[in-house]
């Protein structure tokens, strides 16, 4: 019996009523695994976990973490339910020190001072730079500032909006290492990644998105070897993002 | 009856001129979302403009070109031009408060020059010694308010017409494209900067030229007709008639102008002598809450426009809520 | 000259105090409040009340503190108005602003925003008179700081200035130190992501309301004590805050502070050169040398 933490069920949604992007997609997503969704550009894999994290209404289906329904949840309530969310871009706040960012993330947290300097030892840069200025990071340390403050609110699910994209190969790497050492912890993630090849490599399982409806989805050792996938999403041409 | 009919056309007078300057506020507004709050600044420059150009020689202040008198309201129009396109220039490319603070900003540095130039505006004691046209001919009685009238509603009507057409022109419908999708029209190769310029000029040029029919009637402007509070009756007309509707901002017109009309003559009629002095006051109430009131409950007006896209508030919503999503 | 400088210096205060609310408010809710000066005028009128009140239940209150014309009721008054006008603000954005935000576009907000100016002005003005007001009406002294080149202070002046500057130092210690501070620049900077980090919208958006409203309380008392009370005051000061806002940035704290100052300074130094007349409109022209040189102010991002 798989142990399954978020449950997504038939979810309608988008931006602009009555214009759904996404129409009945359903996931599930294990507990202490990595599972990443993939779909080619427009599919409605960041407007599925902005739709799980209450950033845009649900208007038909439910969304359940831990079996708790948690939709139309507002957003500010979801680190209470266990989920945190880390948007592609603008994932940090520029004009506030690093220090400044995670001690925001922090304020919740009972243990706040013993859980920062967890954080500073998990991640020596940011205990560097702690009195710099965020928008000052380079884009890999900004990934790592944004994970850390996912971390701080002590989730057992967090969501990642292709972490890897606009970084150099070798900084894109890191990043998705760190996110599967984070799942090697028991963290569970569920990760959107255009970064296919290298986020199949590390994943458990992985579900494929195209034209907001489910496709395929399946063990991600299995589907890095399946034609389907060629056939829906690389067409053939296999494009490396930058 | 003679009395309340020639009541009736100086009502209707005026309403009909503060109907043209409800069109002008309208094309900014209603069709391409751009925020006026020194109405008044236009329709002052028009009102100044056309008695300094067509006026008599007086003492004391500039003035007495005596221009051909359609010269001197076109002058009047190209004045409030000049002052639309100098603030439309530097703020129409920034975030809309910008615009809004400028524009109320032209409002009140404008009463504020026209009361102390003495020399340029004659001060605080206004603008005198304009001969009204055709008036050798028409008398000053009865008839020439009648003809006037007349004339003001062909204006109007010219007006109505020339925006209708322009809403549905190319021009019209950039104008909409740009107001509904910014980028979409960016990514086209329009210049929204540009056109929105066009469109804020030339609704304070139709402003304009509503001051200028306003200052010919009366053959007299001062200070005191460039007061903040005919900007936020313009605008109650506007927002009652229903914005991006041109019917109805002139129904809207003709409405609010009748309500302040009647409710200035109910107070003084039946307000006790102690509260007299408040009148004011509570007509500056009533228009705040009609502003707010409208905004609340009705924001597409008593008479919406048919078309859905270019109602202020329809479509608009989820738009900027995708924006903040992104 | 230099008498110039130190009134614009002390005009700036209040202007200063004005303007950090108004360019939370238009950063954060991201639209231009025309109503905000009236705030300054709630505060100012409900200091009045309050002071009255005060000084007729517990007449050791109306003793005047040291040189100035200020007493210790009207000190207590200004604790309490600054409650009582942040607690107006926020019931005026639910009633109002809220309602028009959920329903339309910015732009009404705007037009929503003038309309509850005209309403809020002339309520003011019906129940408490449209002539002027004082909290005290003796005559204070200026002292003699300079008697060439000439300079005259007076205590209240002194007074006015040094809370201000306090009030600033304050703001600047809860935005810079504390998590509510972060809270806030977060929410200025990036809503969704302050909220998905655990922060309140809602609560945030009340807590720009309640800090906007006390410190225009205070800018509006000061006003009071400096020159009078009207109900038309915030009318007047409604151009000179936004003037500050659009030198220093919209949006910046520290700009609205800088530019309140500068706004202050200069609208009393035009007199030198322009006739009292013009001061006005010293404001709009400030605001168009702005837009001319540094449209995004000295510290404001450009933000479309």
């Amino acid at each position: 019996m798989p142990d399954t933490l978020l449950t997504v069920d038939a979810v309608t949604a988008g931006y602009v009523q009555d214009l759904p992007i996404l129409r009945d997609v359903s996931m599930n997503v294990e507990r202490a695994k990595l599972t990443v969704i993939i779909g080619p550009n427009g599919a409605g894999k960041s407007t599925l976990i902005k739709a799980v994290v209450g950033l845009l209404s649900i208007s038909k289906g439910t969304v359940k973490a831990e079996g708790k329904d948690i939709t139309g949840l507002s957003p500010d309530r979801m680190t209470d339910a266990g989920i945190s969310y880390v948007p592609q871009t603008d994932n940090v706040f520029r004009t506030l020190k690093i220090q400044q960012n995670l001690d925001l993330a922090l304020q919740k947290q009972a243990n706040a001072a013993e859980k920062l300097a967890e954080l500073y030892d998990r991640f020596p840069v940011l205990a560097d730079k702690r009195r710099e200025k965020a928008g000052s990071l380079s884009g890999g340390q900004r990934q790592f500032l944004a994970v850390a403050m996912a971390l701080a609110a002590n989730p057992s699910l967090i969501l990642m909006d292709e972490p890897s994209a606009g970084l150099s190969p070798k900084a894109a790497e890191e990043v998705l290492d760190l996110v599967k050492q984070l799942t090697g912890q028991g963290v569970t993630i569920l990760l959107v990644e255009q970064n296919v090849k290298q986020a199949l490599k590390r994943a458990d399982h992985c579900y494929v998105l195209a034209e907001g409806r489910n496709q395929i989805d399946g063990p991600a050792a299995e589907l890095l070897e399946d034609p389907a996938l060629g056939r829906i999403y690389l067409g053939g041409e296999r494009r490396v993002p930058a | 009856m003679i009395g309340v009919i020639s009541y009736l056309v100086f009502f209707a007078t005026v309403a009909a001129i503060l109907g043209i300057a409800v069109l002008g506020l309208n094309l900014q507004w209603g069709n391409t979302g751009l925020f006026n709050g020194g109405v008044v600044a236009s329709f002052g420059a028009g009102a100044y403009g056309t008695l300094i150009l067509g006026g008599t020689p007086q003492e004391g202040h500039l003035g007495g070109f005596e221009l051909f008198y359609p010269l001197a309201l076109l002058g009047g129009m190209a004045f409030s031009g000049v002052l639309a396109w100098v603030v439309g220039k530097l703020t129409l490319r920034l975030r809309h408060d910008y615009l809004a603070i400028a524009t109320f900003g032209v409002a009140v540095a404008f009463e504020n020059v026209m009361r102390n130039a003495t020399s340029v505006t004659g001060g605080a004691q206004g603008i005198r010694g304009f001969e009204r046209p055709l008036r050798d001919f028409l008398g000053s009685g009865f008839a020439y308010n009648l003809v006037f009238l007349i004339a003001v509603v062909v204006v109007l009507a010219g007006v109505y017409v020339f925006l209708e057409r322009l809403t549905v022109s190319p021009f019209g419908r950039l104008l909409r494209a740009i107001r509904e999708d910014e980028t979409a029209a960016r990514s086209l190769g329009k210049a929204p900067d540009k056109l929105r310029l066009t469109a804020f000029v030339t609704g304070s040029v139709i402003i304009g030229l509503a001051g200028g029919l306003y200052s010919t009637f009366y053959a007299f402007v001062s200070p005191q007709d460039v007061l903040p509070i005919l900007t936020f009756q313009i605008w109650a007309m506007l927002i009652v008639g229903g914005a991006g509707n041109n019917k109805g901002a002139m129904a809207g017109a003709f409405l609010i102008w009748g309500a302040w009309t009647f409710s200035g003559w109910a107070l003084s009629r039946f307000a006790p002598i102690e509260a007299q002095l408040y009148t004011g006051s509570i007509q500056f109430v009533l228009i705040g809450m009609v502003i707010v009131g409208m905004l609340l409950w009705r924001p597409q007006g008593l008479f919406p426009e048919r078309l859905v896209v270019s109602q202020p508030g329809g479509g608009s919503r989820e738009k900027t809520q995708a924006e903040g999503l992104t | 000259m230099i008498q110039h400088l130190v009134d614009g210096i002390l005009v700036g205060s209040f202007l200063s105090l004005g303007a950090i609310g108004l360019t939370m408010a238009m950063h954060i809710l991201r639209f231009a409040n025309f109503s905000h000066a009236e705030l300054l005028s709630i505060g100012a009128y409900c200091a009045l009340v309050f002071d009255k009140v005060f000084e007729s239940l517990l007449p050791v209150l109306a003793e005047k503190i040291g040189p100035l014309s200020m007493t210790g009721a009207l000190a207590i008054s200004i604790v309490l108005s600054m409650a009582v006008t942040g607690l107006s603000a926020v019931l005026i954005d639910r009633f109002v602003f809220q309602r028009v935000r959920q329903k339309g576009e910015e732009l009404s907000m705007v037009f929503a925003s003038f309309g509850m100016a005209l309403i809020i002005r002339n309520v003011i003005g019906l129940i408490f008179g449209l002539s002027g007001e004082l909290y005290s009406s003796d005559i204070a002294f200026a002292m003699v700081l300079s008697r060439d080149p000439m300079l005259l202070v007076k205590p209240d002046q002194v007074f006015v200035l040094i809370a201000a500057l306090v009030l600033m130092v304050l703001l600047h210690l809860i935005l810079s130190r504390t998590t509510f501070g972060f809270s806030l620049r977060a929410v200025a900077e990036n809503p969704n992501l302050a909220q998905v980090h655990g922060v309140n919208l809602k609560r945030m958006i009340a807590a720009v309301w309640i800090i906007g409203g006390g410190l225009g309380a205070v800018a509006g008392i000061f006003y009071g004590l400096s020159y009078q009370i009207t109900p038309v005051m915030g009318r007047d000061l409604v151009l000179p805050i936004f003037a500050a806002t659009i030198v220093g940035g919209i949006g910046s704290v520290y700009g609205a502070v800088l530019g309140g100052f500068i706004v202050g300074i200069a609208s009393n130094m035009a007199l030198v050169v322009l006739p009292s007349g013009y001061s006005p409109s010293v404001p709009f022209l400030m605001i168009l040398a702005v837009l001319l040189v540094r449209p995004n102010g000295l510290f404001g991002e450009a933000r479309v």
